[in-house]
């Protein structure tokens, strides 16, 4: 039966996390995804599905805590907004390492530093290009709406146990803070049946389970570096997910992800209405990233304008994708500022139709 | 006597546990982890909770404590034990979980979670490790490393005035309201290593009470780090150690 509901995005995100069957949350407050939390300890959900909710005393000791738990077979999750991701780099390295599924949100805010409460995509390149240490990549699903915050948690639960690697959903304070209707998914059990790589207790007649991200051998280790990559060229060919926005006809393209690229379609609506033909592209997961539709869209197209709310980011990888074929320019504004439709249109008539 | 005779089980005087691995100890001679995770080992198998207990190791000497012990484990970043036993904790309640942890982890780069977690009376046992010295790393100076104490970080000993006091982390975590049962015990003589195994023992089963952390620290030598032989660092170590470091019960349940 369909529950539809006017949410706050950080709370439909936290009962999309009871209702997707987790079993632990882990958190630490910080502006602007509290509200997480906050929901989460009003809803006591040890009480409608057994779920475990603890403030830990920093963003270190929640993402090693979600170690602890995921290390069990559990689907373990914690959020949290830039500075505090920054602390949990270590620990999501370790969960990549390790090979063990979870799940972080990053209700993003502008930086570097503390930086402003107001919303960014300025975590773009940590999210996605590592942030931590080591080879490794996780997972990112960029929400734009509330509804694909609830969505993407369930998703990100399956894919973390799909490939046993933490999983991002890249949010901002924007999606974060406002409220919009909701559609969400029933109920879905907590898992009952612990994988084979949790440590559980040793039964007898099987090896104790070692859950570790250390090969003191070289040999090992590349070994381990091996399968990752094996692991992430997998999800590059199966996960990719993104949405095109009148994109048919198009003589030019804005590429933008999240909260900017619905900022963005509205520029895309105006600029149709003066009759400039531009279509939208818009990443859903930006690792992996969709590389080939990109490129593909590319041939078609006379200019690419890539809309962010960081300095030039995401610019980056729509270069990679365009590898050459025409030409891209980026506009974002940052510090927390939001660009308005009328801006994006203008950038677009300025560095890609007049430039 | 034949070696049947021998090994026959009336005559047997002692076994090694299930509870260690047959893999051979890393650690140096005459160091006091390899009876450190015995004692641990012994007492999990004597409470018969082998299926039912899940440590965690530290970064230091004993990182590949997951080696030696038969049990499920997981390994942690450095200093972060505390929390990642707790992640296990909440989610198995029912389970018996320990970490496993040098002075470096526990007493520097994861102070706050080894204090948080005992404040929160987390059911868990923290094992302590504390031989005053960054074994693993050479030989650096510890949270612990003693006044005027030698090391590789401390060259002509430690200066209290610029590089700080050692920390008597174990008093500080007996005063908080979440721990149930706090001893500090060592490992250097028979004697000691029986009362230390019964605290491992008491802790292990404290657990299931449901009444706070068990912390048990082990003041142990580092034969390599202080530069002496194992026999020497005994000596030195009760010279000098104990009586900064006093061993005893320091809380005990009502």
């Amino acid at each position: 039966m369909k529950e539809l509901r006017l949410m706050k995005g950080n709370e439909a995100l936290a009962e999309a996390a009871i209702r997707a069957g987790a079993d632990a949350y882990f958190g630490y407050p910080i502006t602007p995804q509290s509200e997480v939390i906050e929901y989460l300890m009003m809803e006591n959900p040890a009480d409608r599905t057994g779920m475990q909710v603890l403030q830990a005393e920093s963003e270190v000791a929640a993402i090693n805590m979600v170690y602890g738990a995921a290390g069990c077979g559990k689907r373990a999750m914690t959020s949290s907004s830039s500075p505090g991701i920054s602390l949990k780099m270590e620990g999501i390295s370790y969960l990549a390492g390790a090979e063990l599924p979870c799940l972080v949100v990053n209700v993003v805010r502008a930086g570097p530093g503390l930086g402003t409460i107001q919303p960014s995509q300025s975590d773009y390149f940590q999210a996605v290009k590592g942030g931590g240490h080591g080879d490794y990549k996780m997972i990112v699903l960029a929400p734009a709406t509330v509804q694909e915050s609830v969505d993407y948690v369930k998703l990100g639960f399956d894919l973390a146990f799909k490939y046993r690697t933490p999983v991002m959903i890249l949010s901002d304070g924007i999606i974060g803070q406002m409220m919009e209707k909701v559609e969400l998914f029933e109920q879905q059990p907590r898992l009952t049946e612990a994988p084979d790589w949790a440590t559980v207790g040793k039964k007898p007649g099987r090896d104790s389970v070692i859950v570790t991200s250390l090969q003191l051998q070289s040999e090992e280790q590349e070994k381990v570096n091996l399968r990752l990559q094996a692991k992430y060229r997998e999800i590059e060919k199966n996960e990719i997910m993104y949405e095109t926005h009148q994109c048919d006809d198009a003589e030019y393209l804005m590429v933008a992800f999240g909260s900017c690229a619905r900022i963005s379609r509205k520029a895309m609506e105006m600029a149709r209405e003066k009759g400039i033909k531009v279509g939208l592209f818009r990443p859903q997961t930006l690792y992996p990233y969709p590389y080939e539709a990109l490129n593909k869209l590319a041939d078609k197209v006379k200019g690419v304008l890539c809309v962010e709310m960081n300095a030039g980011q995401m610019v980056e990888d729509v270069r990679l994708a365009v590898n050459g074929k025409t030409r891209v320019e980026h506009f974002g504004r940052f510090g927390g500022m939001i660009p308005s439709p009328e801006e994006i249109l203008n950038a677009l008539e300025q560095k890609i139709i007049g430039g | 006597m034949s070696e049947n005779n021998i090994i026959s089980p009336e005559n047997l005087v002692y076994s090694k546990t299930e509870v260690m691995t047959d893999r051979v100890l890393h650690y140096c001679p005459g160091c006091g982890h390899g009876t450190a995770h015995r004692m641990l080992a012994e007492a999990i198998d004597e409470l018969g909770i082998q299926g039912d207990t899940i440590g965690v190791a530290p970064v230091g000497c004993s990182v590949l404590a997951y080696y030696y012990f038969n049990v499920d484990m997981q390994e942690a970043a450095h200093g972060r034990a505390p929390a990642v036993a707790t992640g296990i904790k909440r989610v198995f309640p029912e389970k018996y979980v320990f970490t496993y942890q040098g002075d470096g982890d526990l007493a520097a780069i994861g102070t706050a979670e080894t204090i948080h977690a005992c404040n929160r009376g987390e059911n868990i046992l923290i094992v302590f490790i504390n031989n005053g010295i960054y074994g693993m790393t050479g030989g650096q100076m510890a949270p612990t490393t003693l006044p005027g104490m030698k090391s590789s970080t401390s060259p002509r000993g430690r200066d209290v005035k610029t590089m700080g006091n050692p920390l008597k982390i174990t008093e500080l975590i007996a005063q908080l309201p979440g721990t149930y049962f706090v001893t500090r015990q060592s490992v250097h003589t028979p004697g000691n290593v029986r009362k230390t195994k019964r605290a491992l023992k008491k802790a292990m089963e404290y657990q299931k009470l449901n009444k706070g952390t068990c912390f048990v620290e082990i003041v142990a030598n580092c034969p390599s780090g202080w530069k002496m032989t194992p026999v020497q660092s005994n000596k030195w170590m009760e010279e000098h150690m104990f009586p900064f470091y006093p061993l005893g019960d320091i809380k005990v349940p009502e």
